[in-house]
């Protein structure tokens, strides 16, 4: 275990320390101190390294993350786990806006609550919120799963794609184009793993399912107050 | 006069209306008949003030020329010297604009690489991500930062020379991005993490930042995944060029990237096009002087596009203040864009050589901004590229006949002394004088 100080050393050091685990492979294990809400701490790593921040983060904490692990313990600023790729990235505490946007892969686990915008334009993340989610969650999202065991605020999947989004708790209103729809067997199988995988003490049954109605796929002018 | 009937009596000539021309009416016609907006490709076509609106004086007896094939002028730039380990080094201040894969074929990417490494310049991805062909033929590839964040991912954007984040285009200030349903290909989806065949948006406004704070600690974070090596540049449509470009530089753009209202797009509403943004010839003062209120002028250099298209309107850019300009349409067209050799073709879908405007549908005659596999085995990249090259070289070899004959061996030496304007707008705009006198509207002292 190699530890970071980040108020001895600047976030630059961290950063160049870190993705050098790219090229050679020789500390699997970090940890960061001092973290008092820096922004961009283990940005674009690339190596399978687990990486634990003591404290809150500022914006963006492990955007664009492939492969790596890491862990936050406390909370995180907007945009936490942004277009990540690969990998884990845990928040202990609860999450700003923005939580795993644009996120292509890995998964992505908040244990309290995240605020409004909670995996905007997600492209194949996986995001497993066990508190509640704020308003504009999972808008234009493309694909990937964004499980919430509390309750969605408003507009939830707003224009959204392919993406599937379960909700245990209640939803305060549905976005354009976004329907609830029926749980099959293949969606409980997805939704048994991601709990699992996210340490999460919920029953698939209890959830529902929402997606795109499809509606909005293809420019139709009767669709037009829909916009 | 009890004979005459009314057919025979004298009448007034038929006038049309200016207000409601025949154009004006075809649109009304259409509107009513599909009830939809009109999209299409290309910049504003209407007429609004512009390069050609501005002469150079020359040089005389109070100022000396340069010998046209004796003396040189140079014509390198460096992009990104602020704060990139590796600034862009390019011969010709001329890049070619980000033009999304999607909008244009794989091979056009590949043309417009080859044609701007031949000439030593830079090439831009655009919305949907990088692809092999742009990144293989181009020797400096700058990597687009959208709102759609389509095709994003750490290993593009390491391998890029810049990132350009964009805020806006020129074309569309304010508004996202769109490809219909019919160019989205199976590759072009595959890329975007998006099914075959539906609509494409791109956002307006990226997802994970709002305001000039928040793209700065944006602009942070990119740095570090990218090691602070290559340059960071932030693409704005012509709105409010003083106060974005302050702003840009406040959040610690290496590089402006301003586009005015005649820049191209791929698809846009034609009510957004015409309707919405600053004229290019608006935009470049405001913005110098942004650049030399901050102290930063040519330290964090400024690329102007927006209906470029001659040797002429480069050096004028540059007299007015920017360091490189960007070319898009102009570089479809050298690539074969509206060739009058399709003209059959044009027709038949009821527009002519010129004209054509419909990318957004997929059926260029020309293979250039279509995903439609025949139609883009009538584009040859190779020759293509070498258009591409040449048109640059004659670009280049325009501005600095220019330059040498306004006494200047660098284009950079080029400055608003060496214009007059032909126009009250234009010389409002350029700030440059009235030809024939040393006044410009809002010249101070005056
Ligand atoms: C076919 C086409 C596609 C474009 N795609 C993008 C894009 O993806 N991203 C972007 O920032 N600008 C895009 N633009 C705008 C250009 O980058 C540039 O701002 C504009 O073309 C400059 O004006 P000009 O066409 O008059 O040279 C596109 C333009 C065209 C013509």
């Amino acid at each position: 275990m190699q530890t970071f100080d980040l108020e001895a050393q600047d976030l630059r050091a961290l950063n160049t320390a870190l993705h050098a685990q790219a090229e050679t492979l020789s500390q699997a294990n970090w940890e960061v101190v001092n973290a008092k809400g820096s922004h961009a701490i283990a940005v674009g790593l690339d190596a399978p390294i687990e990486v634990t921040v003591k404290g809150s983060t500022g914006y963006y904490c492990a955007g664009m993350n492939s492969q790596a692990k890491v862990h936050v313990h406390g909370s995180a600023g907007p945009g936490v786990a942004e277009n990540m790729m690969s990998g884990t990235v845990i928040v202990e505490g609860d999450a700003s806006q923005y939580a795993g946007a644009t996120g292509h892969g890995g998964l992505l686990v908040i244990k309290g609550n995240a605020s409004s915008r909670c995996g905007i334009s997600m492209k194949g993340i996986d995001i497993v919120v066990h508190g509640n989610i704020g308003h504009m969650s999972a808008f234009m999202a493309q694909s990937g799963n964004l499980v919430v065991l509390g309750d969605a605020g408003d507009a939830l999947g707003d224009s959204l794609y392919e993406a599937r989004l379960f909700v245990r708790g209640s939803v305060k209103s549905l976005g354009a184009d976004c329907i609830e729809k029926e749980m099959r067997p293949e969606h409980l199988e997805i939704l048994a793993d991601l709990l699992e995988r996210a340490g999460a003490d919920a029953k698939p049954e209890e959830f529902k399912r929402y997606g795109s109605a499809r509606k909005l796929y293809n420019f139709d002018v009767d669709n037009a107050s829909a916009y | 006069m009890k004979d005459q009937t009314i057919d025979t009596l004298p009448r007034t000539e038929p006038i049309q209306s200016a207000t409601f021309s025949n154009s004006v009416n075809a649109e009304i016609r259409r509107a009513a008949h599909t009830g939809i907006y009109d999209i299409r490709g290309g910049g504003a076509k209407r007429r609004v003030p512009h390069f050609d609106d501005l002469l150079f004086l020359g040089a005389s007896i109070s100022r000396y020329p340069l010998e046209g094939y004796r003396e040189t002028c140079e014509t390198r730039v460096t992009l990104g010297t602020r704060y990139a380990k590796t600034p862009i080094e390019l011969d010709i201040p001329v890049t070619i604009a980000g033009m999304s894969f999607g909008a244009l074929s794989g091979p056009a990417k590949e043309a417009l690489g080859r044609g701007a490494s031949a000439a030593g310049t830079s090439t831009t991805t655009g919305d949907g991500g990088m692809t092999e062909e742009e990144r293989g033929h181009s020797s400096k590839l700058v990597y687009q930062y959208l709102p759609s964040r389509y095709g994003m991912n750490p290993r593009d954007l390491r391998r890029a020379d810049a990132i350009e984040i964009v805020v806006g285009q020129g074309a569309k200030p304010g508004g996202g991005g769109m490809l219909l349903g019919q160019k989205i290909s199976d590759r072009v989806a595959g890329m975007r993490n998006l099914p075959t065949g539906i609509d494409q948006r791109s956002a307006c406004r990226h997802p994970d930042w709002t305001g000039p704070d928040d793209l700065e600690i944006k602009i942070l974070e990119i740095r570090e995944i990218t090691g602070w090596k290559v340059p960071i540049y932030v693409k704005i449509g012509g709105t409010r060029p003083y106060y974005d470009t302050t702003l840009a530089i406040k959040a610690g753009a290496d590089v402006v990237v301003l586009d005015g209202m005649q820049g191209g797009t791929a698809a846009t509403q034609d009510v957004f096009i015409e309707h919405v943004g600053l004229p290019t010839l608006a935009c470049i003062r405001p913005a110098v002087q942004a650049l030399q209120d901050q102290g930063l002028h040519r330290e964090v250099q400024l690329v102007v596009s927006g209906g470029i298209r001659t040797g002429a309107d480069v050096a004028k850019a540059i007299a007015l203040g920017a360091d490189a300009v960007a070319i898009g349409t102009a570089a479809l067209v050298a690539l074969g864009d509206n060739d009058p050799k399709w003209e059959a073709e044009y027709q038949k879908m009821g527009t002519t050589t010129g004209a054509y405007d419909d990318w957004h549908e997929g059926r260029d005659p020309a293979g250039i901004t279509t995903q439609d596999p025949e139609l883009m085995a009538r584009f040859d990249p190779i020759e293509g590229g070498r258009r591409l090259k040449n048109y640059l070289k004659v670009l280049t070899l325009e501005a600095q006949t220019i330059a040498r004959a306004c006494g200047h061996n660098h284009l950079h030496n080029l400055e608003p002394e060496d214009l007059c304007a032909l126009t009250m707008e234009a010389a409002a705009m350029a700030r440059v004088p009235l030809a024939g006198t040393d006044w410009w509207p809002g010249k101070a002292g005056f």
